[in-house]
């Protein structure tokens, strides 16, 4: 999903653990308790933690890029504020999680320096480019319709901060597709001319989405051991396997055709099934290598280093003051 | 670049119920006006609250998770301090 490369395998390998500590730190797991900051917590919990988080927090980050690209040439007033409003959600839920993220002991200046380096990931969809209007419904419609499927179950997360910071995260998610769809619907109705657009904002759309719940599960290393976490309630497929059925017969609705010719209904299961991702072009995209890569990241650092001046003076504003402060609270005594 | 690190502050929310403040997260700022600027745009886009508290978050002390039991068990032995310990005859009504 949007922490896709964290079931890429890890290499090192950290110290043992006290045994009887790691088994009284399972069972509050299994008991349904929640993990709180200060509490212990193993090591390996901590690192999947802060990677998952702050990789979720950068792809919300990097997310309002190729919408925000829409914001100016958006066709209406009320698009314009619909979309404008959720580019700032995106960004809220960027903040909610760093702050999360930062509950387990990293700085934000730390994650910023990841995320600006090239070396923390985000998720693959943000890579794609936004071509025509249609792709900001699309966007809505599949991009967060898959990442509510994500993200519902990781309001059960069992470390505290990050379930909290999903409650706040999926209130607010159901605008997002709503306003996608509503956009597509009205196109839809109204030219072929439209509909061809919104057809081929699918047919571009479509697999990027899929790619979004990460590595098919007998690929994903890390799975068993975040279900054994409770941080992760169901496997890659399973969400994926969701998304397509509940996708699918909106698509119907809307009159497109899904761009997957092994697209089938299978009467006995009551799943749809379909065909194999291209799992080089998801390989290639995460690795840095897909449509966009360079360009988000550059357009992060330019808006980082663009605003170090305002950051410096107002540091600097309120250390001045606070100096002024003292020095009057000296005067007075 | 130097760059300094900007204070981490932690966000409370009356909400529109007339419930008390209540913790909801953290914001970045240089200072307290600042602090309360963000917070508001962080925590409260659809009209989740009606007053704002912001606290340095290096001012709050808290309790040691590993002194949970020292702190808080003694009160699960003490039944007395709950209604429910107290019989009343039902002829006397609610109580
Ligand atoms: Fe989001
Ligand atoms: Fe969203």
């Amino acid at each position: 999903m949007y922490t896709q490369a964290l079931n890429a395998r890890e290499t090192e390998t950290s110290a043992p653990e006290d045994a009887e500590r790691l088994a009284a730190f399972q069972a509050r797991i299994d008991a349904e308790e929640k993990i709180e900051p200060n509490d212990w917590m193993p090591a390996a919990y901590r690192k999947t933690l802060v990677r998952q988080i702050s990789q979720h927090a950068h792809s919300e980050i990097v997310g309002m890029l190729p919408e925000g690209n829409w914001i100016t040439r958006a066709p209406t007033l009320k698009r314009k504020a619909a979309l404008l409003a959720k580019v700032q959600d995106e960004g809220g839920h960027g903040l909610y999680l760093y702050s999360a993220a930062e509950t387990l002991g990293v700085s934000r200046e730390e994650l910023t320096e990841q995320l600006l380096s090239g070396r923390a990931k985000y998720s693959s969809i943000f890579n794609y480019p936004t071509l025509t209007w249609a792709d900001i419904g699309a966007i809505g419609w599949l991009v967060d319709g898959a990442a509510i499927m994500n993200q519902i179950p990781l309001c059960r997360c069992s470390f505290g901060p990050y379930a909290r910071a999903m409650i706040r995260v999926c209130k607010e998610e159901s605008f997002h597709q709503r306003q996608g769809y509503e956009l597509l619907l009205e196109m839809c109705r109204s030219s072929e001319e439209q509909k061809a657009m919104v057809q081929d904002a699918l047919d571009r759309w479509w697999w990027p989405s899929l790619m979004m719940f990460g590595p098919s599960d007998t690929h994903s290393t890390h799975s068993a051991q975040s279900m054994a976490w409770k941080i992760k309630r169901f496997t890659n497929d399973e969400l994926r396997q969701k998304f397509v059925d509940a996708t699918v017969p909106q698509a119907h609705f809307l009159g497109l055709t899904i761009p997957d010719d092994k697209l089938a209904f299978d009467a006995e299961s009551g799943h749809w099934t379909f065909g194999e991702i291209d799992w080089d072009e998801f390989s290639r995209v995460i690795a840095g290598d897909g449509p966009c890569n360079r360009e988000r990241l550059s357009a992060r650092q330019k808006a980082h280093e663009a605003g170090a001046w305002v950051r410096e003076a107002a540091l600097a504003h309120a250390e001045k003051r606070a100096a002024r402060r003292a020095a009057a609270q000296v005067a007075a005594e | 670049m130097t760059e300094k690190t900007t204070p981490l502050w932690e966000v409370f929310i009356r909400s529109r119920t007339g419930m008390a403040h209540r913790h909801c997260g953290s914001v970045h700022a240089a200072d307290a006006e600042m602090a309360l600027q963000a917070a508001r745009d962080v925590y409260t886009r659809r009209g989740e609250g009606l007053s704002i508290w912001v606290v340095p978050s290096a001012e709050i002390i808290a309790s040691d998770p590993s002194e949970k039991g020292m702190l808080f068990e003694p009160t699960a032995s003490k039944i007395y301090r709950h209604p429910t310990f107290y019989e009343i005859p039902e002829d006397v009504g609610n109580m």
